[in-house]
């Protein structure tokens, strides 16, 4: 590791201005630490966030929740009201990492992790994410965990996070203080950023922006489920997941949404391919033409295209699982 | 910079670079050395220690972040004269071969425990709204974040599931 000041913040503000010049937040620390042991990032600076009084996960006037960035994601999955009504978010957590790691990774934390690319890793390596400009090693090379949707010539890798696939599908918001005190609040879809030609550049946020809540919108109904497929049965990383929310009436889907892991800059989501499904009878035949309608766009690399058939595959046993009326 | 920790019930005063995650610090500061390095990059358990009574990777965390707070390490769960049961149960299972993932596994199966007993449900759990039960494949779930290079797992199980099961009857 380079050397570092260390300071405590006690408020957001205090935090959003020591944030910002070579600085970084440090939270549950699980991410960030592990890539400053490796050199990946060197910050002058270390802001200490994990002290901020962002811990509680409360109610929303309008019948939603809103979960302080600084809630540990152990906490989120064992929340009784998220266990209830929004179990898709408890599955995904469950499904990341490990006990040890979810006792420390934050809400935060979570969203703004990086990407697994083994390029990205290793410090002797060109990597445009890493060090702009200077190529990617992984076009060409081992690209089994790479991603098959949104992807660019300057960088193909995948975000890594769960639990950001099953926020894509509840609709969650992310609130962000400035610098200066301004807060704003912004859909999950917009917080993202593709890689394009910078792909450096992972999100909206502007240097100091602190992340303090994410914000779910009133439980939509419907079965939820969160499906992940990994190399082992637990304590790796999605190679494709599906998060869903279905609802049905009088034996229609009367509302789909659908995330996806593993495969993209992001997580994905294909609209699309909901508004297909709506107001359909659930049918094997139907279930095909949306995973058709998916994965169309899909441009998998030389180790990948197993991709493919697999998401194909997932997205259909979730479909299956969600509208089964024997359930 | 100076630290304050309460280790194993004694409080310490640690100065050290703010770079020292609290694994150096309990090893290298504090010669607590049941704690251990395995890949000090949060993939293996073995640095597994409690914070406030909860189950962390002590390598991916600095020290100097966790000012006031209460750690326990193997040394303070249990000695050769006062083993907890888990140790106990760890030696009547076999529940090692070369001992070095043990500290981290006896430290995790102990919070384990706790957040079983607190309702918390696991990937394995198959409602997470339902209160989780006590079979291998929960126990295996939940300690999937310690690793045994050994392969010590059938034994390791079956002494955590051993001491749970105590734990339910009284
Ligand atoms: C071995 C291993 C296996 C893992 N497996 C999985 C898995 O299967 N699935 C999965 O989803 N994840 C997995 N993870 C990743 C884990 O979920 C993340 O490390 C964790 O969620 C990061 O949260 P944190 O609070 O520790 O973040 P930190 O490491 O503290 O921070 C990460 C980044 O976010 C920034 N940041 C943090 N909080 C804020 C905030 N409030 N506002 C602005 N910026 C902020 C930091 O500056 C930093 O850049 C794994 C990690 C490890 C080490
Ligand atoms: S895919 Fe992205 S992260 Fe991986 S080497 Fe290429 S530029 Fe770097
Ligand atoms: S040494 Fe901490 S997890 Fe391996
Ligand atoms: S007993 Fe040797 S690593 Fe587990």
């Amino acid at each position: 590791m380079t050397p570092f000041a260390y300071s405590r913040a006690a408020t957001p503000s205090e935090a959003t201005g020591l944030g910002r010049d070579g600085a970084s937040f440090i939270a549950g620390g699980t991410n960030l630490l592990d890539l400053m042991k490796l050199e990946i990032i060197t910050p002058d600076r270390l802001v200490d966030i994990s002290r901020l009084d962002l811990a509680a996960i409360s109610e929303t006037p309008e019948g939603g929740l809103r979960i302080g960035a600084m809630v540990r994601n152990s906490d989120l999955a064992a929340d009784r009201k998220v266990c209830d009504s929004y179990p898709v978010l408890a599955e995904a957590l469950l499904a990341g990492a490990s006990a040890q790691l979810r006792n420390k990774a934050t809400t935060g934390g979570n969203l703004l992790q990086r990407t697994r690319c083994y390029y990205f890793y290793d410090t002797a390596m060109p990597c445009n994410k890493r060090a702009p400009g200077s190529g990617c090693q992984a076009i060409g090379g081992a690209t089994r965990l790479h991603a098959i949707f949104g992807a660019s010539v300057h960088c193909i890798a995948t975000h890594p996070s769960d639990m950001a696939v099953a926020l894509r599908a509840l609709d969650a918001e992310v609130e962000v203080e400035a610098p200066e005190g301004a807060i704003r609040r912004l859909p999950l879809s917009q917080f993202y950023v593709l890689p394009g030609d910078t792909p450096h550049i992972e999100t909206v946020l502007a240097p100091g922006d602190l992340i303090t809540a994410v914000i779910l919108p009133p439980p939509q109904g419907g079965r939820q489920t969160y499906r992940k497929v990994r190399d082992r049965a637990s304590y790796a990383f999605a190679l494709v997941s599906v998060a869903g929310v279905v609802a049905l009436k009088e034996g229609r889907i009367a509302h789909a949404s659908l995330a996806f892991g593993g495969v993209a800059p992001q997580p994905w989501r294909n609209e699309t391919v909901e508004s297909m499904l709506h107001d359909r009878q659930p049918s094997a035949g139907l279930f095909a033409q949306a995973a058709d309608a998916l994965l169309a766009d899909a441009r998998p690399q030389k180790d990948n295209a197993f991709k493919i058939s697999l998401l194909r595959r997932t997205l259909i046993a979730v479909l299956n699982e969600l509208t089964d009326a024997d359930q | 910079m100076n630290t304050d920790l309460m280790v194993n019930g004694q409080a310490q005063r640690l100065d050290a670079d703010p770079r020292t995650t609290l694994l150096d610090a309990l090893r290298n500061y504090l010669h607590l050395m049941g704690t251990k390095k395995g890949c000090d990059h949060g993939q293996c358990g073995a640095c597994t220690v409690l914070v406030n009574g909860r189950r962390i990777n002590s390598c991916l965390t600095l020290a100097c972040m966790h000012d006031g707070d209460e750690i326990v390490t193997i040394e303070g769960i249990g000695g050769p004269d006062d083993l907890s049961a888990l140790q106990q149960a760890f030696i009547a299972h076999d529940g090692f071969q070369c001992g070095y993932c043990t500290p981290g596994q006896i430290c995790s199966a102990t919070a384990m425990l706790d957040e079983i007993a607190a309702g918390w449900a696991s990937h394995a759990t198959k409602n997470v709204a339902s209160l989780p039960g006590l079979t291998v494949e929960e126990i295996s779930e939940r300690m999937s974040g310690n690793l045994c290079r050994c392969s010590a797992y059938p034994n390791i199980i079956d002494a955590i599931l051993e001491v749970a099961a105590g734990k339910e009857q009284s």
